[in-house]
């Protein structure tokens, strides 16, 4: 079936909300509104005002609330409506979210997802664009999972409503009218994925890079392993494809400066170093907030071009 | 709601002629310029989140031409009015809006983030009371510094249900610091109706519950809100103080919005509130204002913004080259 990746989303949606009675969705205008990017336009009149709560302006509470829900044995989706946003929420989903099992000598659990548009490519400026989840995958306590394809837009929301334990679910705005077939199945949140085979370098990316990744590849002869899972890191995939190619791109849209593409970079050297015939590159966004004009936001950003320049240059 | 809309603004306005033509051609400026932005978005010259203030305007010129040179303005994406009436130029927010480097931000920011440090306007802020501790602080170095000044901050009634409102409220009223705060309470937050999100509707009482004193305006009036204002600023000079402005947005949220969230009638009723004719209607009953004037006002304001366009067409795109600039200092 040919859908979009919003879509995909929605349905996703609607079928956590349709498939268990403890599931709500609560957020900034995602009922009436119909949610900031329409992805669950139709939710409130299908699943009604007590499972679509439309909430105030007030992220740090009702993100918080998400968390009490989840302790109290329901299945919330809280929606931030950006990354950016959830900073006024970093509090509950790092002091509170991500300790409480642990703080409670493994007593209490928070089955919580968050859900959040992350990322830039629609002009929206420096304070609606930026690439966050690098910060959130270092925080153990959390789990976090990028929706770089269609597949995963729909199916990993029901995984992470399996997951007894606080998930963060990152959506790309960018990749919102992207369309494409929707495969039969579930997906876990636990492992990387090969999207693409190659043979002469590994490019390793998760979320808004994966087709920009694609269409490098095929200029490259690449592997692409999108990792779908940014904490905890699934390295099998990547390593494997390491001891193939022997050459490694890691693509990431957060910066670089102490950035999730660092981590794996690191995580290569430390497990598959003896198999390597260059050192490993990246391709990160330039350490500038994501300006609004055209021209300059993408020049900002990792780009087919430049991720096959990174690749051609491990050549020598 | 859409039941309880008041009868319009009416009665004597009690300024010079020049004084009330003068805010006339503002709220002027600000409707022609945004109508053109709505236009310019249609055909892909502007992109990006665009809010539109339009039905909204004697709030920006009534507060606006209260204040003083020397006085801080804060304010929220919504801002194309208020950056427009502290001084910077229609041509440089159209360039900004075209992301030109001849831009009030230098293409940087776009619509949601207009700043110009030479009128002391602090942009231009994106996230929903996001501009609120910052007037708390520059307020707290107004006092330090024994300067006389007040700062102006404006944010919406969305605003006042995030955590940092309560906090921001709590300091400037201890501290006993020269802030304004306007709230500009259009009744929706994005999508959600104000009764659908705040327990407590009555805005004024939320300051007042931190001692602070408080103002509840007809903000579709621009008489009124310049009285208020004009006073408010009086008053910041000495203490804090929150001013409710009951206004209202005749368009979408943003250019995104296909709003589904209210009845077309709602928005028609308020229509007859609307600011710049009902202002322009009483300043003709009592001979202040001839309709050859109106139009001879209209079609000035209109060369402005052609002119602006002009000038944000002509502009320059920044070299890319450049474009790890601005981080820090240089």
């Amino acid at each position: 079936m040919m859908v979009t990746y919003r879509e995909a989303l929605r349905m996703g949606l609607r079928e956590a909300l349709a498939g268990d009675e403890r599931v709500f969705l609560m957020g900034e205008d995602v009922g009436k509104y119909g949610g900031t990017y329409a992805v669950s336009k139709g939710m409130l009149e299908e699943f009604g005002p007590e499972r679509v709560r439309d909430t105030p302006l007030s992220e740090l509470a009702f993100v918080g609330a998400g968390v009490g829900a989840a302790l109290a044995g329901l299945r919330p989706i809280v929606e931030v409506m950006t990354v950016n946003f959830s900073l006024l929420a970093l509090d509950q989903i790092v002091n509170n979210a991500a300790l409480l099992r642990h703080m409670s000598g493994g007593q209490l659990s928070v089955p919580l997802v968050v859900r959040m548009a992350t990322g830039a490519g629609r002009q929206l400026a420096a304070q609606h664009s930026h690439s966050l989840e690098g910060w959130y995958a270092h925080i153990p306590g959390v789990k976090i999972v990028a929706q770089g394809t269609i597949e995963d837009a729909r199916g990993m929301l029901a995984a992470a409503l399996k997951d007894p334990d606080p998930v963060l679910v990152f959506e790309y705005p960018a990749l919102y009218d992207v369309k494409g077939e929707l495969g039969e199945g579930a997906v876990d949140i636990a492992s990387s994925k090969v999207r693409r085979a190659g043979n002469k370098v590994t490019l390793v990316t998760y979320g808004g890079c994966v087709p920009k990744c694609l269409k490098a590849a095929e200029e490259i002869d690449g592997d692409v392993i999108d990792l779908r899972v940014l904490r905890p890191l699934d390295m099998a995939p990547v390593l494997e494809s390491v001891r193939k190619t022997r050459r490694a791109v890691v693509v990431d849209e957060g910066w670089k400066s102490g950035g999730l593409a660092a981590e794996i970079m690191a995580r290569i050297m430390e497990e598959g170093f003896y198999d390597l015939d260059a050192p490993v590159a990246r391709v990160c966004s330039e350490e500038v907030p994501v300006p609004y004009a055209a021209h300059l936001e993408q020049a900002a950003l990792p780009q087919p071009e430049k991720i096959v320049a990174a690749a051609k240059g491990l050549f020598g | 709601m859409s039941a309880q809309v008041a009868p319009p603004p009416s009665g004597p306005v009690p300024y010079p002629p020049q004084v009330s033509l003068q805010l006339l051609a503002d709220m002027l400026r600000i409707r022609r310029l945004e109508e053109k932005c709505a236009e310019l978005y249609s055909a892909g010259k502007i992109r990006g989140f665009l809010h539109l203030y339009i039905g909204e305007e004697a709030v920006a010129a009534g507060a606006m031409r209260a204040l003083a040179p020397e006085d801080n303005v804060v304010a929220t994406y919504r801002e194309h009015g208020q950056a427009l009436l502290r001084g910077v130029s229609m041509a440089k927010i159209m360039a900004e809006m075209y992301g030109k480097r001849e831009g009030c931000s230098g293409g940087r920011g776009g619509s949601m983030h207009l700043f110009d440090a030479a009128t002391r306007f602090y942009g231009g802020n994106a996230i929903v009371g996001g501009g609120l501790p910052l007037a708390v602080g520059m307020g707290l170095a107004t006092k330090l510094k024994r300067e006389k000044r007040v700062t102006a901050c404006f944010f919406g009634d969305g605003a006042v249900a995030e955590g940092v409102f309560h906090e921001s409220m709590n300091l400037a009223q201890l501290w006993r610091l020269p802030v304004v705060f306007f709230c500009e309470n259009n009744l929706y937050a994005m999508g959600t109706a104000i009764e659908r999100y705040e327990s407590q509707t009555d805005l004024c009482l939320k300051a007042a519950a931190f001692g602070m004193a408080t103002m509840k305006v007809d903000g579709m009036d621009v008489v009124a809100v310049h009285d208020a204002a004009a006073k408010a600023r009086k008053h910041a000079l000495e203490a804090p103080v929150f001013v409710e402005f009951q206004t209202y947005r005749f368009r979408a949220h943003s250019m995104f919005d296909p709003e589904l969230y209210r009845d077309k009638k709602e928005i028609e009723a308020w229509k007859t509130r609307g600011p710049i004719h009902t202002f322009s209607a009483r300043l003709k009953a009592q001979g202040d204002l001839k309709e050859e004037q109106f139009l001879e006002m209209d079609a000035a304001v209109m060369r402005e913004v052609d002119q602006a366009v002009e000038f944000a067409e002509a502009g320059t795109w920044e070299p890319v080259e450049e474009l790890t600039r601005h981080v820090y200092a240089p």
